[in-house]
């Protein structure tokens, strides 16, 4: 950063009309005055010091096991708040998500409903599906489904930002070959730099995996 | 829709009377200023002329002074150029931790890949760096100071002179000419005089950027008998020290607007300070946890930076802005390296603080009307960004 950065018309607003208009209109957000309790599952990734902070509150149907509600609270950017927007859409339209249908979401088909994101936003700021999965876990958890929790797939590096091997994996692929670049696209470590050992560890492992 | 432009330390708009004199040398006076005909010497003419009157404005002899692209490139040839030209007599640096970046990555590649050791001084956290640091930092081997005259971000206004002072004491103690002083008085240009004496600095920065003149040209003082290594090389322009053909109409418009802003500053301070406490004093009166970010009153008149809690400085802006308010943030969201403000951090400030920054800076065309409609615009803003935020940050943080 070189100054502050300055208001620029082409970079701030290469976001798309439809991220403008969830940024400017966002749907289902959770008001400060709701009932918490009304929700039987709720989700959480992120902290305030990576500079995005997303809590998810959900309503499944036990009986079809739907998504029938879905609201959310987003620290962060423009392009973060739109993405949670629009991903609490998804979720919910056309009579809901099944759980297993929402555990597939992948930042990549939030971003493509928004008309994309600035390449530099992509990695940081599209966090719902994490806390999505997370809140999955949480009404399993409580309906007593233990069998069904799914322990992510891949290994959690950094609690904070929730950033999976997986994660380190596709930032590496992407050309980010030192620590300082990997969080650039991920964060990971920012909030929570006790692992950061682990992925340079990780770092490496990749490298020579994909690069020799 | 109100249009009210709020980030004059990011640029400002180019003062009409700047233009007119840009003008011939943009349309008929276009000679290079080293060709050896009628235009050349117009040109080099002009080019004199502008340095005289920059020189004698800075106290200086204009053989002083430096021609350049930019405030980034002065600091980089004062802080490399210095550096390299004189590390057998020493290799360490001092320099502050809110330094504008072009000092601060210029200092960290010297101490990198180059091998100098350098003491970052840390601010209090009202961001003022005191000559007493300076004073203990300086060692037998240091070679160079930088600490700039008034900070970017947060407008916090250094004591140079004393700092100049306290070097100038240390080397007639040790009876040598070293350590040299160097600010960055970008932002100061329009605020207070800049006479290199008073200020005891052996090399300045300034811009034309910042003073309503033209982009692409900045000044580096360097006070006579200073040795500089150049970062380029290819002609004899500026004594070999900076080469490259003269951006002449750069050079005329950034003489002009030197004089303008220089012969303007108690009348621009007095005028902009009331409408700068406004706006801090209404944003803090009507707006719930908020924190300012710099000293109350050793700031720049026109530098107003504060951080909303619980919500992020991009989301923020992008909602001003879309109300007709351009603002800019220290959030890490419109930064290219997706860390937040080093400056606000170096304030002792956690991430959650610097990420919700927003930095108002205002100048000649702001009105009280425009801070009326920023004080009436913002408050609704920053409520609906905290209905839909899960953040509570702690009240230590703001009090």
């Amino acid at each position: 950063m070189a100054d502050v950065s300055s208001r620029d018309k082409t970079q701030s607003w290469f976001y798309t009309d439809i991220v403008k208009d969830h940024f400017f209109h966002p749907r289902n957000f959770m008001h400060e005055q709701a009932d918490e309790t009304q929700y039987n599952a709720i989700g959480k990734v992120g902290s305030p010091a990576c500079g995005d902070e997303l809590r998810v509150w959900m309503k499944v149907d036990p009986t079809t096991e739907r998504i029938t509600d879905f609201h959310w609270r987003t620290f962060g950017c423009g392009s973060a708040i739109a993405s949670t927007s629009m991903a609490s859409v998804m979720v919910t339209e056309n009579g809901g998500m099944t759980l297993e249908q929402a555990r597939q979401l992948k930042p990549q088909d939030i971003m493509e409903r928004l008309g994309g994101l600035p390449q530099r936003k992509f990695h940081c700021s599209v966090l719902c599906d994490k806390a999505l999965r997370d809140a999955i876990n949480d009404y399993y958890r409580r309906s007593g489904q233990t069998d069904k929790i799914l322990v992510e797939a891949f290994r959690i590096i950094d609690q904070v930002s929730k950033v999976t091997d997986h994660d380190i994996e596709e930032a590496v692929l992407d050309g980010a070959h030192t620590i300082e670049l990997v969080q650039q696209k991920t964060k990971v470590g920012i909030g929570n730099p006790s692992c950061l050992p682990a992925v340079e560890e990780l770092i490496r492992f990749y490298k020579e995996k994909y690069f020799g | 829709m109100p249009s009210v432009y709020l980030d004059h330390a990011a640029t400002t708009p180019l003062d009409p009377r700047v233009l007119e004199v840009m003008l011939p040398y943009l349309k008929d006076r276009f000679g290079n200023p080293s060709s050896f005909h009628t235009l050349g010497k117009q040109a080099k003419d002009a080019i004199d002329e502008a340095r005289s009157s920059i020189a004698e404005i800075l106290g200086a002899r204009p053989d002083e002074l430096l021609f350049t692209s930019s405030g980034t490139e002065s600091d980089n040839l004062a802080v490399l150029g210095y550096a390299r030209a004189n590390q057998k007599t020493g290799k360490h640096l001092i320099t502050s931790l809110i330094e504008h970046h072009a000092v601060l990555e210029a200092v960290m590649h010297l101490e990198k890949k180059e091998g100098f050791q350098v003491t970052y001084l840390s601010p209090d956290k009202e961001g003022l760096i005191t000559p007493e640091q300076v004073a203990r930092a300086l060692r037998e081997d240091t070679i160079l100071v930088s600490i700039m005259a008034a900070n970017n971000e947060i407008g916090t206004i250094q004591p140079i002179s004393e700092i100049g002072n306290v070097i100038q004491k240390f080397r007639q103690e040790k009876g040598r000419a070293w350590p040299v002083f160097h600010t960055d008085a970008c932002q100061a240009t329009g605020f207070f005089p800049l006479n290199v004496e008073k200020l005891h600095v052996d090399l300045l920065t300034i811009n034309g950027s910042k003073m309503y003149g033209p982009k692409g040209v900045g000044v580096l003082y360097v006070k006579r008998g200073i040795k500089l290594q150049p970062l380029l090389f290819g002609g004899p322009q500026e004594r070999g020290l900076r080469p490259g053909t003269e951006h002449v109409a750069g050079i005329v418009g950034m003489a002009r607007a030197f004089e303008l802003v220089q012969g303007d500053l108690q009348h621009e301070s007095e005028r902009l300070i009331p409408l700068r406490d406004e706006l801090i004093e209404g944003i803090i009166k009507t707006i719930p946890k908020v924190r300012l970010n710099g000293h109350r009153t050793k700031r720049l008149p026109n530098n107003v930076n504060i951080s909303f809690m619980d919500i992020e400085g991009e989301a923020l802006l992008l909602y001003l802005d879309a109300a007709g308010i351009f603002s800019s943030t220290g959030s890490a969201c419109t930064s290219a390296s997706l860390d937040p403000s080093h400056v606000i951090l170096a304030l002792g400030m956690p991430y959650e603080v610097a990420h919700g920054s927003l930095r108002f800076t205002l100048g000649h065309a702001t009105t009280k009307e425009d801070i009326a409609y920023v004080l009436e615009t913002l408050p609704p803003l920053v409520a609906k960004l905290r209905s839909i935020s899960p953040v509570r940050v702690d009240e230590k943080y703001f009090r």
